[in-house]
């Protein structure tokens, strides 16, 4: 039992430190595909334009009329104020939220996260120099780390745990979702007899966006392969961030918060249908019924069952 | 420190030995660490009216105010006389009204106040304790008088800055506390939760269920809510998270709505329900004063608790006390000028330079004319106002406040400083935590103590 406004705030506060987290990944692997020359293949594609499409802000930035480059990309999705899901404002809504939930934290989250908040003001904006992009980027991650972290480590496992995790891996099945369905075509296995050096790079960046790259070789012991690519990110439960193992998150964390609550509601229903539709479906069928409809009826779904645990739970 | 001769008193020996020993580089840093501390816990207030230092720090000294054991016994039974009369007296004024039949206290003193709230005129207050916690801010001028500055029986705040005090100092001077016996005050939060659940409504089951109420995080003292309610395991709540259902206050739960028995409300009497006061408020709870009526729901501290606050009402304590305890004052007030008077208004008049005139509703260090520290012009058009409006003042000369040794930019130099203790009255027993939170005026010279106008605090420590 715990104040609705508090699952609320917790649950998006989770949600916005790994926003954060995943942006600082894109960011990254946009910043290795924009180093491979574009000689290596037919049409030369602007991964910054790119990378704006997977953290779905690509229409605000062209509203500022701003030329898609690696400087203003960048400074666009790690720093801009006037872009809401901007890393520093992620940091700063998981911040507020924190503040307003502090007595449902424990210590080391709370100071992780207010002090990412205070050392977010001593970053030069303006140096979008390879080196201060990394720094930027590895500190993201630190935080996202330290916050899960001590979450994960130190919280009581009581509503306020499950609710953080929810909005954790909810983000998560979002976002990779979304980085899949910006580069769906390279992934079409019609694409194979295609693929020249760049697309091994597109699929590697896919895989690395994810920070996969290294778990993809452990899995499959074999060069990349496209379908392989959407195979792990889909539905593979040992990988951490595909959505399969979002989804086995989900619903566990669903069934102990109906277990303390001692009722299974629509939430839990959802869950895990969708859970078991991962768990039965093979790529192949998959690539037959079109990638990119399942994918956009994946973030559709997700969406809906986000609304369906705050319905349930905190928007009575 | 130093007693009236210059020799410095012996509760600051070991101090005065360590800062003798400690580098002044040294000092420097640990100040430094300090205020870091404090930035990344949190410890900030918001100021109204400056977007920019949206959250600032209260400057925390690093030089503890040291007290004795003996001296504050004195302070002690003061304080539990004087709360004690606090709580009588705002009973007294919502029901029979003893106090004004025998003349003790003038009526329209009462009954034009705006804290004064009609609402709560033949209301039962739970076990007759209309203000479980009161903060009493003290001075002293010498080493035996202690004088009551000021009654704070509405919300009174700094508590987590007490309590925070002692946790930054004890991090980072252990060999200090090695070397010296201090009464502990960690138990406050604890103290705290038990005087709130001793005055749960007596249908209440035996377990109450109390929570916080905040008026959110834009809040000057919101990160003092949300330290408490976790000190205490309490829920913190808004007004959106409450909702009064047949005259039963509930909080909205992810299991569906829980009842709340006993309200430590930091939110004021006008915005806390918009059905029975400001019908504007979005900060509180519609239905909530009907709970409250129907005995349903203790409020920590109950509604119009602010007439005890009132500086006019303050300088007839002595003899309120004498009235319902038959025994003297332990603590003394300020001598002071009632401005209502004609003879004090001549004479206040007269002396405006050398003293300080406060409006008797005002707080936070506001409206006030420090007479010795005015310019000419400031005299005169004070002196306008109070021709004009003279029940509005009071006036009281400028003490001869006790100063402590301070860290400042040119290194130790002494500066003012106050003390609020905070009184805890239960229906089973008074707690107090042995000392309180020490304000200090950081410009040189200052008397003004206020958080807001630029004053710190430091760890209050009371010494064997």
């Amino acid at each position: 039992m715990m104040l609705a406004s508090t699952a609320d705030h917790l649950f998006w506060m989770s949600r916005y430190v790994e926003r954060a987290d995943n942006l600082s990944r894109i960011l990254t692997a946009a910043s290795r595909i924009a180093a491979v020359p574009h000689i290596y293949g037919d049409e030369p594609t602007n991964e910054w334009e790119s990378a704006l499409h997977t953290a779905a802000c690509v229409d605000t930035f062209h509203a500022t009329e701003r030329e898609p480059n690696a400087e203003n990309v960048f400074a666009w999705i790690a720093f801009d104020d006037d872009n809401p899901s901007s890393i520093a404002n992620c940091i700063r809504s998981a911040r507020t939220s924190a503040r307003i939930v502090r007595t449902a934290l424990t210590t080391e989250t709370w100071e992780s996260i207010n002090s990412a908040y205070l050392e977010l003001k001593r970053f030069p904006k303006t140096d979008s120099s390879p080196r201060a992009m990394n720094r930027f980027i590895d500190w993201t991650r630190q935080i996202s780390m330290q916050v899960a972290g001590s979450q994960f480590r130190n919280m009581l496992r009581t509503d306020e745990y499950w609710f953080s995790r929810l909005g954790m891996y909810i983000e998560r099945a979002d976002n990779t979702t979304r980085i899949l369905d910006v580069k769906y075509h390279v992934l079409l296995p019609a694409h194979e007899k295609i693929g020249g050096g760049v697309d091994y790079y597109q699929w590697a960046s896919i895989l690395r966006s994810v920070s996969a790259l290294t778990a993809y070789h452990w899995v499959y012991r074999q060069s990349i392969k496209p379908w392989l690519v959407a195979d792990l990110l889909l539905l593979r439960e040992e990988m951490p961030r595909s959505l399969a193992a979002c989804y086995l998150n989900i619903t566990s964390f669903l069934d102990e918060l109906a277990m303390v609550h001692g009722r299974q509601g629509p939430s839990q229903r959802a869950a895990r249908a969708l859970h078991a539709r991962l768990r039965n479906a093979r790529m192949e069928d998959i690539f037959n019924t079109g990638l990119h409809e399942f994918l956009e009826e994946m973030l559709v779904e997700n969406g809906r069952i986000s609304d369906t645990i705050a319905k349930q739970y905190y928007l009575q | 420190m130093h007693g009236t001769n210059g020799a410095i008193r012996t509760a600051y020996r070991a101090v005065e030995t360590w800062l003798d020993e400690t580098p002044a580089d040294l000092l420097a840093q640990r100040h430094a660490e300090a205020e870091l501390l404090f930035r990344r816990t949190g410890i900030t207030f918001n100021v109204y009216g400056e977007s920019d230092a949206e959250e600032r720090l209260i400057p925390y000294d690093i030089i503890p105010r040291i007290l004795t054991a003996a001296e504050w016994e004195v302070l002690r039974r003061g304080l539990v006389q004087r709360v004690d009369v606090l709580n009588r007296l705002i009973v007294d004024l919502y029901g029979p009204r003893e106090v004004i039949a025998a003349g003790i206290l003038p009526e329209e003193l009462v009954f034009t106040n705006a804290a004064y709230r009609p609402e709560m005129i033949g209301m039962h207050i739970p076990w007759q304790i209309p203000v479980p916690i009161s903060g009493i801010d003290i001075v002293r001028v010498d080493a035996d008088i202690f004088y009551v500055l000021e009654d704070n029986a509405r919300t009174p705040s700094g508590v987590s800055y007490m309590l925070n005090n002692r946790d930054v100092s004890m991090l980072l001077f252990p060999d200090l506390f090695a070397r010296n016996r201090v009464q502990p005050i960690e138990h406050y939060p604890d103290a705290l939760l038990a005087t709130l659940a001793s005055l749960a409504p007596a249908n209440a089951p035996s377990k109450a269920a109390i929570a916080l109420l905040t008026p959110g995080s834009y809040n000057s003292a919101y990160y003092e809510h949300s330290f408490l309610s976790d000190r205490m395991g309490i829920e913190l709540v808004e007004g959106h998270d409450l909702a009064v259902r047949d005259d039963v206050l509930y909080m909205r739960t992810t299991a569906g709505p829980k009842r709340v028995d006993v309200l430590y409300r930091r939110v004021d009497d006008d915005f806390l329900d918009p059905l029975a006061f400001n019908p504007d408020s979005m900060l509180g709870v519609p239905g909530l004063f009907s709970a409250y009526k129907a005995g349903n729901l203790t409020l920590a501290n109950a509604i119009g608790t602010g007439i005890a606050d009132d500086k006019a009402v303050y300088t007839y304590m002595p003899e309120i006390i004498r009235f319902f305890t038959g025994e003297e004052p332990i603590l003394r007030n300020v001598p002071t000028w009632r401005c209502r008077e004609p003879d004090a208004l001549a004479y206040v008049l007269d002396h405006l330079e050398e003293l300080v005139v406060k409006e008797v509703h005002g707080s936070g260090g506001y409206g006030m004319l420090v007479g010795p520290a005015s310019t000419v012009h400031e005299r005169t058009t004070f002196a306008a106002k109070l021709r004009a409006e003279p029940e509005n003042f009071i006036a009281q000369p400028t003490l001869a406040l006790s100063s402590c040794p301070t860290f400042v930019d040119g290194g130790i130099a002494p500066r003012h400083v106050d003390l609020r203790p905070f009184v805890l009255s239960g229906s089973d027993e008074t707690r107090i935590v042995p000392g309180g939170l020490t304000r200090v005026a950081l410009k040189e010279g200052s008397l003004v103590v206020n958080s807001s106008q630029g004053g710190g605090t430091k760890d209050t420590w009371v010494i064997d």
